[in-house]
């Protein structure tokens, strides 16, 4: 076996193409991977047309806010291109100058400050569907943090209102008496009129209104809380269950580095069998000089051989942008060459499938290739029917069985190493055997 | 050129029957093979060379029968030829014959490579790439790799499909050389004039049947009416053969 193995990293070095690609490859991946996650995500271009007045404020309980600096910290979060009309921001917006324009209207400061009407802003978008997604989410996350802020002031203007009916005082709204005397304080007043006039006629008329005013100001009182809760019904609180939460940069990197090694190997594994098959030498090894099964043998060696170094490599380099956890760097190495026996044995089952290399290759992407994207579809975002079928083809793919024992091995998530591991020797059994059935026919 | 067939026969045949599901690719063939006996195996497409010649060495089991090998007349295994050349095209001439030298296990792998490029007359191409080499040179190779393990007994599948006249003439020098060192060469062949030129006998199989097994001069007696005295040749001898049994 071992001069078969001479012979295959022989032709793999005088492959100076496949020698490139097997080296180039997982490295840009781990640059690009790396330098997405270590680097903030760039701002989209927004043109923005402020048609308010310059300098227009919007008045909320008192507190003046101008609309020109309120939109600016808001559009923070995305690189504003200033345009003064509709027109210019459509034009920016089909010209590719800009991905998407916020219109804010010439009234919207009389809107907001009356209360009672709502703003309006006009969004104009373009570009692809990735981009549109992309520019609308900011925004859309700008425009829901204004109307938070903006709540807030309105919730602030309706507490003192209200606290200053209940307790008396002055509401700051203009036109309004100052110096009420508050609800609280009328049931006392009502009282102390009846008890001047015990026998006047409009005593139960006088007992009711203290009555509701003492109910009035009690239910009023707690309207502040609810208000609070009005404007922030729902607040977070995360439970972790079991396992260890693992960051999305650190899962990131778990995610292209199974990618890497999944291609490598399923690729050299199906291309070195196949290859026995179109120099017709198959044949010539099967009379005897070598058993099918230590041809597969051979074959799973020489894919795990060389690809999990290269996932290895990749996974070091990407370690030179994240913070890995080195003292781990054993049960990378196992998750790794068990996960590299496991694709190699899926790509030895295409290969004997395949009667040519190209094929095989093929064959290797094309199936390799959404396994990976199925792997990563979480639970929840599919119809159930739809993520059981999905559940069922990643645990009979060594995919996701990968990317769960490299997790596991990098991050210490769940499920654990071990049954990763065993996962994935069982599918390196099941592969074996199909790869084996293969072969049958030279 | 023919063999000499007579006494212990070298290898042999019995009761030969290859089933690929219902179809019957062979159906009861008998032959034996003698040392230095060069036999052609001659027969329209599909009749079943090839499966005959694989079974003979060991790339496929039969469905039924056997193929022995007496050990008292056993020099080495059953060499193999296939008709398309069975090398590795990014590995040069001396690498290929090494490897497969390693992986027959003989003695000295890299002195029978020696040897076995000077008898080939490829000792000029030894450090060439396979994908460099001509057909003809790859087909000496894949000879080569054939005879690495010195074999008794030498099956060849259609050897000189892919040659030119020239190259025909110098492997079949290089094959009767062979047979004259007391080898046992089984060859098939869709080119009857090579059979009738080089080979001791004939064995005929139609559909997967064998038909006739004698020396060239014997198939062509057995052509009878059918055969035109005034048309001479092997090859009109044997097509009257074949259609004088419905072939």
């Amino acid at each position: 076996m071992r001069w078969m193995l001479r012979k295959d990293l022989l032709i793999l070095a005088r492959s100076r193409v496949m020698v490139a690609v097997l080296v180039l490859y997982p490295v840009a991946v781990a640059l690009l991977i790396g330098l997405a996650i270590s680097r903030a995500p760039s701002k989209p271009k927004v043109a923005i047309a402020n048609l308010s007045p310059p300098g227009a404020t919007v008045e909320l309980g008192g507190t003046r806010l101008n609309v020109g600096h309120y939109y600016s910290q808001l559009f923070s979060q995305v690189q504003p291109v200033p345009v003064a009309t509709r027109a210019q921001a459509v034009a920016a917006v089909q010209s590719g100058r800009a991905l998407a324009a916020v219109v804010i209207p010439a009234n919207i400061a009389s809107r907001l400050s009356s209360v009672t009407s709502q703003g309006q802003v006009e969004i104009i978008y373009n570009g692809d569907a990735l981009e549109q997604s992309f520019v609308h989410s900011t925004i859309e996350a700008a425009l829901s943090q204004a109307n938070l802020e903006l709540s807030n002031q309105i919730r602030h203007l309706a507490a003192r209102v209200i606290g200053a009916l209940v307790r008396g005082g002055s509401i700051g709204v203009p036109g309004a008496p100052q110096n009420l005397p508050g609800l609280g304080a009328i049931p006392g007043i009502l009282h102390r009129v009846i008890a001047h006039h015990p026998h006047s006629a409009d005593r139960a008329q006088l007992e009711r209104l203290a009555e509701f005013s003492e109910f009035a100001a009690q239910n009023l009182g707690v309207s502040q809380d609810v208000l609070s809760t009005v404007s922030r019904p729902i607040q977070v609180r995360s439970t972790l269950l079991h396992g260890r939460r693992t960051p999305l940069d650190t899962f990131a990197v778990v995610v292209a580095v199974s990618i890497s090694l999944m291609f490598v190997c399923v690729l050299l594994a199906a291309g070195g069998i196949a290859l026995e098959r179109e120099e017709h030498t198959l044949a010539r090894l099967a009379r005897g000089l070598l058993s099918r099964e230590r041809l597969i043998a051979e074959k799973l060696l020489l894919a795990a051989c060389c690809s999990a170094p290269v996932a290895f490599a990749m996974l070091a380099g990407i370690g030179a942008f994240v913070g890995l956890d080195w003292s781990r760097v054993a049960q990378w190495i196992v998750a790794l060459a068990v996960a590299a026996l496991a694709f190699g044995a899926l790509g030895v089952a295409i290969g004997a499938l395949a009667r040519e290399v190209r094929a095989a290759s093929l064959l290797a992407f094309l199936l390799s290739l959404p396994l990976a994207f199925l792997a990563l579809v979480p639970a929840g975002a599919v119809a159930g029917g739809v993520y059981d079928a999905i559940r069922a083809i990643s645990l009979v793919f060594p995919y996701k069985a990968a990317l769960q024992a490299l997790d596991a091995a990098v991050n210490g998530s769940s499920p654990g190493l071990g049954v990763s591991l065993v996962h994935l020797l069982a599918l390196t059994a099941l592969f074996g055997v199909l790869a084996r059935l293969g072969l049958r026919r030279v | 050129m023919t063999g000499s067939p007579g006494g212990e026969p070298l290898f042999a045949v019995r009761g030969l029957v290859k089933r690929y599901g219902e179809r019957e690719a062979l159906r009861d063939v008998d032959f034996e093979a003698h040392a230095g006996e060069l036999v052609a195996v001659i027969g329209p497409n599909g009749a079943g060379k090839t499966t005959l010649l694989s079974i003979l060495a060991g790339v496929q089991p039969p469905s039924a029968g056997s193929v022995s090998l007496p050990p008292s007349r056993v020099g080495g295994k059953v060499g193999w030829v296939p008709q398309t050349p069975a090398v590795y095209s990014r590995l040069t001439v001396a690498e290929n014959l090494e490897l497969f030298a390693r992986l027959e296990r003989v003695a000295d792998p890299r002195a029978t490579v020696r040897a076995m490029l000077e008898q080939t007359g490829l000792e000029d191409r030894a450090g060439e790439r396979l994908e460099r080499l001509s057909g003809g040179n790859r087909q000496r190779v894949n000879v080569a790799i054939g005879l690495l393990a010195e074999p008794s007994v030498l099956v060849l599948d259609e050897p000189s499909s892919s040659l030119d006249p020239l190259q025909r003439e110098r492997l079949w020098q290089f094959i009767a050389g062979l047979a004259g060192r007391g080898r046992c060469v089984v060859f098939s062949t869709h080119n009857v004039a090579e059979a009738e030129r080089y080979a001791g006998r004939v064995l005929v199989l139609a559909d997967g049947e064998p038909v006739f097994s004698g020396s060239p001069r014997e198939l062509a007696r057995e052509a009878g009416d059918d055969w035109d005295p005034d048309r001479p040749g092997f090859e009109e001898a044997f097509v009257g053969f074949l259609r004088a049994r419905g072939h």
